[in-house]
């Protein structure tokens, strides 16, 4: 398959009075023509900070990309000068935030915040602009876009406001979407409608979409690849087959174990005990190690080696070392 | 909205009459009469005079004949400066304090808000610094003391611009400045402040992921939302330009609405001060007027009819 964006080693600090946050230390992941690929991950993994870093977002001062390449079409987006990155941002690749009672200007008519993307772009007249904001309105599901078009933000409900913040995204006809937590703020039934309406965009249209969530559910119902994130690092990649059936890392079980399932009755929900690592001084060795229960010597001291466990399916954990594998055969 | 601006409409009629009523009263409650100044006019004259201008019937005469010739928009003549009536003088002296004033609040509100803009943009940079440092001495420094030292430094000093009076746009300069600074500092500070906030909303994020230019990002959508704090002061704000004026007349001899207010209070003048009053009152509930209809339409949240629940 193509790959359309590449994220190869991407590093980025934020110089706080505290000092240097570490906050993506290292990430790497391919995305391909027409998938949507998941990451997910706890709070302060770095999820965000890694779309914003793709999309140029990343407020400087006082972030910075400190390492790393972004591949988009022979360009790296990680060097562009920010009068370059515009052209992209909301052309090729938009992106979708996590409150749409929040993203969307309560000022401006809808229909003007749908229309400036693509006047922005295009250089196309008002009067093709309102066409395709209506073709778009359709789309993602508004009925009666006409009237609508006029109306304020504060004038629809949540779901409608998401769905529009999508019509905002799509506009430009981007080749990649990246979504922060689209469905957080919703609650369940309209969250599943906007995960559907992702699916129903992403056949009509051949969009790559990033979806970022915490949400195991979530990554079920509209992933193809899975990403899992800690402490700043992709500790396991693979597809969601791999992922939910073949986990592989401890913390991608643990994760696992802690989402309720229906499929199993009684089934023994278990958070993970302890908290994620002090990005601040992160650990040399694996950011997982102060919550593992298989954490050995090395682990600690050692950043653990790439171990592929199918031709997509990739793990970072010592366990994963054969060495590790003779003496700990029992217990694994 | 019709029956907004007809409700509307009738609440600033009742404000102005508990206006009016309030003045008439306390007015006639102070001490000393027109007539006893250093003139010396004699007892026989003052009583014809008194009897002259119905100084002489009970205040609740005088009040329900003030009100009816007020329906009429006659405020009736001046006692001190005989043979001219209130109409003449407000004729005459408004155009002049309204240039005045609106000059001011013009430049007060533009360079208010650039100055605003600009120190949000380079937050705690040189300029920021340098706006600010404006601004408080702005805010702290009166008008007055501002004016005499605009005469002594720029007028005398450097012989740069006129003195005094109101005759050509140089005149204007000083004393437009001297009554322009003080909002000014007041609106660079809210408008910095209030764009701040507006800088740090999902919205403005949801703008620059759209690839627009930092231009449009900040005049397009993040202005129009830090503007609706600054909006909401302008009706006070227009108000001390307003009282403001009294004040800068008088040092620069403009002869505007301010002088013969004050005048008026000081001479005991009744129609005068009822007159300028009004006047002065009016005005200022309807730019009160003003700064609701542009609330509502700057934040399309805030409807001005009731109706149409959402
Ligand atoms: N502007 C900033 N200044 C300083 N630190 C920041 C900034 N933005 C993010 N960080 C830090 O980067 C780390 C990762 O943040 P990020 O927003 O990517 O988390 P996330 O995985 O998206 O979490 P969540 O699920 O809560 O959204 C956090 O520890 C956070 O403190
Ligand atoms: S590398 Fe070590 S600490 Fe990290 S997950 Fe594997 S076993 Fe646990
Ligand atoms: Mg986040």
């Amino acid at each position: 398959m193509e790959k359309i964006l590449q994220v190869k080693n991407l590093h980025v600090s934020f110089r706080t009075y505290g000092g240097e946050v570490k906050a993506v230390r290292g990430v790497t992941f391919d995305l391909h023509k027409g998938e949507t690929i998941a990451i997910v991950g706890e709070s302060g993994c770095g999820k965000s900070v890694t779309a914003k870093s793709i999309m140029g977002l990343i407020p400087n001062p006082p972030g910075k990309i400190t390492d790393g390449k972004i591949l988009f079409k022979g360009k790296d987006l990680a060097k562009l000068p920010d009068r370059e990155l515009r052209k992209i941002r909301g052309a090729d690749i938009s992106m979708i935030f996590q409150d749409p009672m929040t993203a969307l200007n309560p000022t401006l008519t809808i229909g003007e915040q749908i229309m400036e993307g693509i006047i922005q772009h295009h250089k196309i007249a008002r009067s093709d602009a309102r066409k395709k904001a209506l073709e778009i309105l359709e789309l993602v599901g508004i009925p009666s876009p006409k009237s609508r078009l006029k109306q304020y933000p504060h004038q629809f409900s949540g779901g409608m406001r998401q769905r529009i913040v999508i019509a905002l995204a799509l506009i430009c006809e981007p080749e990649v979407m990246i979504a922060d937590e689209p469905t957080t703020a919703l609650d369940v039934t309209i969250q599943a409608q906007i995960l559907d309406l992702f699916r129903d965009i992403q056949k009509k249209t051949g969009v790559s979409i990033i979806l970022i969530t915490h949400d195991l559910g979530v990554v079920a119902q509209v992933a193809d690849r899975v990403a899992v994130m800690y402490g700043g690092k992709i500790i396991e990649t693979g597809t969601k087959r791999e992922i939910f059936y073949e986990p592989q890392h401890p913390y991608t079980k643990g994760l696992l174990n802690s989402v309720p399932r229906i499929d199993i009755e009684d089934a023994e929900l278990v958070p993970i005990a302890g908290t994620p690592p002090d990005l601040f001084a992160p650990p040399a060795g694996c950011p997982f190690v102060a919550r593992c229960e298989y954490a050995m010597e090395v682990c600690d001291r050692i950043y653990p080696t790439q171990t592929l466990k199918g031709n997509e399916h990739q793990v970072y954990c010592w366990l994963q070392d054969v060495r590790a594998k003779t003496s700990f055969a029992t217990k694994w | 909205m019709a029956t907004y601006l007809i409700k509307r409409f009738f609440a600033m009629i009742v404000t102005l009459w508990l206006i009016i009523t309030l003045t008439f009263f306390l007015m006639h409650a102070l001490p000393g009469s027109p007539f006893n100044d250093e003139r010396n006019t004699s007892e026989a004259v003052q009583k014809n005079l008194i009897a002259h201008f119905n100084l002489d019937q009970p205040v609740s005469v005088q009040y329900i004949e003030y009100l009816k010739s007020i329906v009429q928009f006659d405020f009736g003549p001046s006692i001190k400066k005989s043979s001219q009536t209130v109409n003449d003088l407000l004729g005459r002296g408004f155009p002049v304090s309204f240039e005045l004033g609106m000059v001011t609040l013009v430049v007060a509100i533009l360079s208010g808000i650039l100055l605003g803009v600009l120190a949000a943009l380079k937050h705690n940079g040189v300029i920021d610094y340098l706006a600010m440092t404006i601004a408080v001495l702005g805010i702290s420094v009166p008008n007055f003391v501002l004016a005499t030292l605009l005469i002594q430094q720029v007028a005398v000093n450097w012989e740069l611009l006129p003195v005094a009076t109101w005759k050509s746009w140089r005149h204007m300069v000083l004393p437009t400045l001297a009554l322009a600074t003080g909002p000014m500092a007041i609106i660079a500070r809210l408008t910095r402040s209030s764009m701040l906030e507006v800088l740090t909303q999902d919205y403005i994020l949801t703008a620059k992921a759209k690839g627009l230019t930092p231009f449009k990002i900040v005049f397009k959508h993040a202005l129009k939302n830090a503007l609706l704090p600054v909006v909401t002061v302008l009706g006070a704000l227009a108000a001390g330009i307003l009282t403001g004026t009294f004040v800068i007349e008088k040092i620069f001899a403009i002869p505007g609405m301010g002088k013969y207010f004050v005048d008026s209070i000081n001479n005991r003048d009744y129609p005068v001060i009822m007159g300028t009053t009004i006047f002065y009152s009016a005005l200022l509930i309807f730019l009160l007027f003003l700064v609701d209809v542009a609330y509502g339409i700057l934040d399309p949240r805030i409807k001005l009819h009731k109706k149409e629940g959402r």
